[in-house]
């Protein structure tokens, strides 16, 4: 792999950058794999990074059906945080965001992590009331966290109304520093390009249409392109089309897939240098490197799998940004986009054995997984490479909603994002 | 964005009015407390979500707050047909993918 660095881009310049070496090969694929990851998004990639890297496992293929990142990953508002309400959550989510600070150098890619910190804002008094149980829990599990009043916000973000004149005041919020954004489509990259390197093959445009199970142990995958590929272990990956492969493996999931929405509006200069978020209003907005505003809001309450939601939605969330900063009113939006999202019912992930051996499942991250990325490609390496499920992936597993130990996240953590 | 026919108010109407509930037809156990947990918990948290034809339920919640019935295409967005409560789907999925279990 050529590194990159300052020195490189001078390098290169004196060939008009003409001469970059391909970020990853496009390989064909071997008939036989020890572990094949379905799903191409940063989920999928981080996995297959750490299977090489922490387990020396690099006889590894990830089959993406479109192009890497092309899912979630790459449609996603890109915030990260780890303030999240019960052990396991905040244990998984911290031990990502541990992951995120060291991410770019491992990687020798920038994936523009900023921890420029996340507001949760309360309009009610019962909103108050968990803000300060979240926090409180969140210092006793070694998370940062604040609980601000309204001047106290106002000095983070001088623009947003944080008067009595609106319909919900804003009564105060939580504040996580550590929390931020990060360019989403850097992170599929980067770990694509590190997988790569250790010899990971990465196959784009192919789709898995079954798997091959003999004796209730799944052996391979059928893929439109390349027929069948032996597998030793399969993860599964895929996140809003997650059923689908469950069905294939003859199994259901308590997974629903949810078209949610976001946008972008034409850029404007600096203007807002943290992320807001409010779950009673129901909106959140960061502003990228680019001056865009990036606003996102709730999943479409229907199911859906046509990466497109509808207008009402938008239009919620337009009122939830505006009512926040009224100075926004007048700028324009530019793009609007929707992915599949795969909620679970307690809205925590399935990071799980199946009833089918060998086959792995890494799923139900619904409308806020991009922040786990590492810590569950991590995770999920490490119960790939060993067969038995990492002690921080196994509260997580898919037979809890069989045993009733749910780990309940709901509007505890601020917006679902 | 769709365009609701509700079959108590006899009109359509356009989706804001409604919300979605989820998957129709779920039938309640008739004895609770004689499911093992698989099934209570089959029965609570686990949806059908083919990619393709869905049966769902609707309520006309600005409207006149009645339930009733929906087949749509859950890729297309098609909506295929209204029913009432009570009432079977007449477009019901052929194939493995499109979900009937
Ligand atoms: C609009 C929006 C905003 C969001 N905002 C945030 C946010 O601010 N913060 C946050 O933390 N999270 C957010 N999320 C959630 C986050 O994006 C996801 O949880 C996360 O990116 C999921 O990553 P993934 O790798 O599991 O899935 P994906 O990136 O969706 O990857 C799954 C891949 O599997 C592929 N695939 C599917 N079926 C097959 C098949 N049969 N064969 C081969 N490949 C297949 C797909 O093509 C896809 O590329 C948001 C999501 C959306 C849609
Ligand atoms: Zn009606």
């Amino acid at each position: 792999m050529q590194r990159y660095s300052g020195f490189g881009l001078l390098k290169h310049s004196l060939t008009h950058h003409e001469n970059w070496q391909r970020v990853w090969r496009n390989p064909t694929p071997k008939k036989e794999y020890d572990v094949i990851i379905i799903g191409g998004g940063g989920h999928g990639l981080a996995t297959a990074y750490y299977l090489a890297k922490e387990h020396g496992i690099t006889n590894v293929a990830v089959i993406e059906k479109g192009y890497l990142g092309g899912g979630n990953t790459a449609r996603n508002t890109t915030i990260v945080r780890s303030n999240y309400l019960w052990d396991e959550s905040a244990h998984l989510y911290e031990h990502a965001m541990k992951l995120w600070e060291g991410l770019s150098q491992d990687l020798n890619y920038n994936v523009m992590f900023s921890q420029r910190g996340v507001l949760n804002l309360g309009h009610t008094l019962q909103d108050m009331r968990d803000i300060q149980r979240r926090v409180s829990a969140n210092r006793l599990n070694g998370i940062d966290g604040e609980v601000l009043d309204p001047q106290q916000i106002k000095e983070i973000v001088p623009h947003m109304d944080c008067s009595d004149n609106t319909r919900y005041p804003i009564m105060g919020a939580s504040w996580q520093p550590r929390g931020g954004v990060a360019r989403h489509d850097a992170v599929a990259w980067g770990f694509a390009r590190g997988a790569d390197a250790y010899g990971v093959d990465m196959l784009q445009e192919t789709e898995v249409v079954d798997l091959v199970i003999e004796d209730g142990a799944i052996v391979g995958v059928k893929t439109n392109k390349y027929g069948v590929i032996k597998a030793g272990r399969v993860g599964s990956v895929v996140a809003g089309n997650s059923g689908v492969i469950a069905k294939m493996a003859g199994f259901d999931l308590p997974i629903e897939s949810h078209p949610l929405q976001a946008m972008v509006s034409e850029p404007i200069k600096p203007i807002l240098d943290t992320v807001v978020m409010s779950n009673h209003v129901h909106g959140y907005v960061s502003q990228s490197d680019k001056g865009d505003l990036v606003i996102g809001a709730g999943i479409d309450g229907w199911n859906g799998y046509g990466q497109r939601g509808s207008f009402p939605t938008i239009e919620h969330t337009m009122q939830a940004i505006v009512e926040l900063f009224p100075i926004f009113s007048r700028v324009r939006l530019n793009r609007q986009w929707g992915g599949i999202v795969d909620t679970c019912p307690d809205a925590c992930p399935i990071i799980s054995k199946t009833p089918v051996e060998n086959l792995f499942f890494n799923c139900g991250w619904g409308t806020g997984g991009f922040k786990a990325t590492p810590g569950s490609g991590h995770v999920f390496a490490a119960s790939l490479a060993t067969g038995e499920m990492h002690p921080m992936a196994k509260p997580f597993s898919m037979f809890r909603f069989h045993d009733g130990a749910l780990i309940d996240e709901h509007g505890a953590a601020g917006v679902a994002h | 964005m769709f365009y609701i026919y509700c079959p108590h108010c006899g009109e359509h109407r356009e989706e804001e009015e409604f919300h979605a509930k989820g998957q129709a037809h779920i039938v309640r156990p008739i004895d609770p407390a004689a499911c093992d947990d698989k099934a209570w918990g089959e029965y609570l948290f686990f949806r059908k979500n083919p990619r393709g034809l869905h049966h769902e339920l609707w309520i006309h919640a600005a409207g006149c707050r009645k339930f009733f019935n929906m087949t749509r295409d859950t890729v297309t967005y098609e909506i295929k047909e209204i029913y009432k409560i009570g009432e079977q789907p007449s477009v019901v999925a052929g194939n493995k993918l499109a979900g009937n279990k």
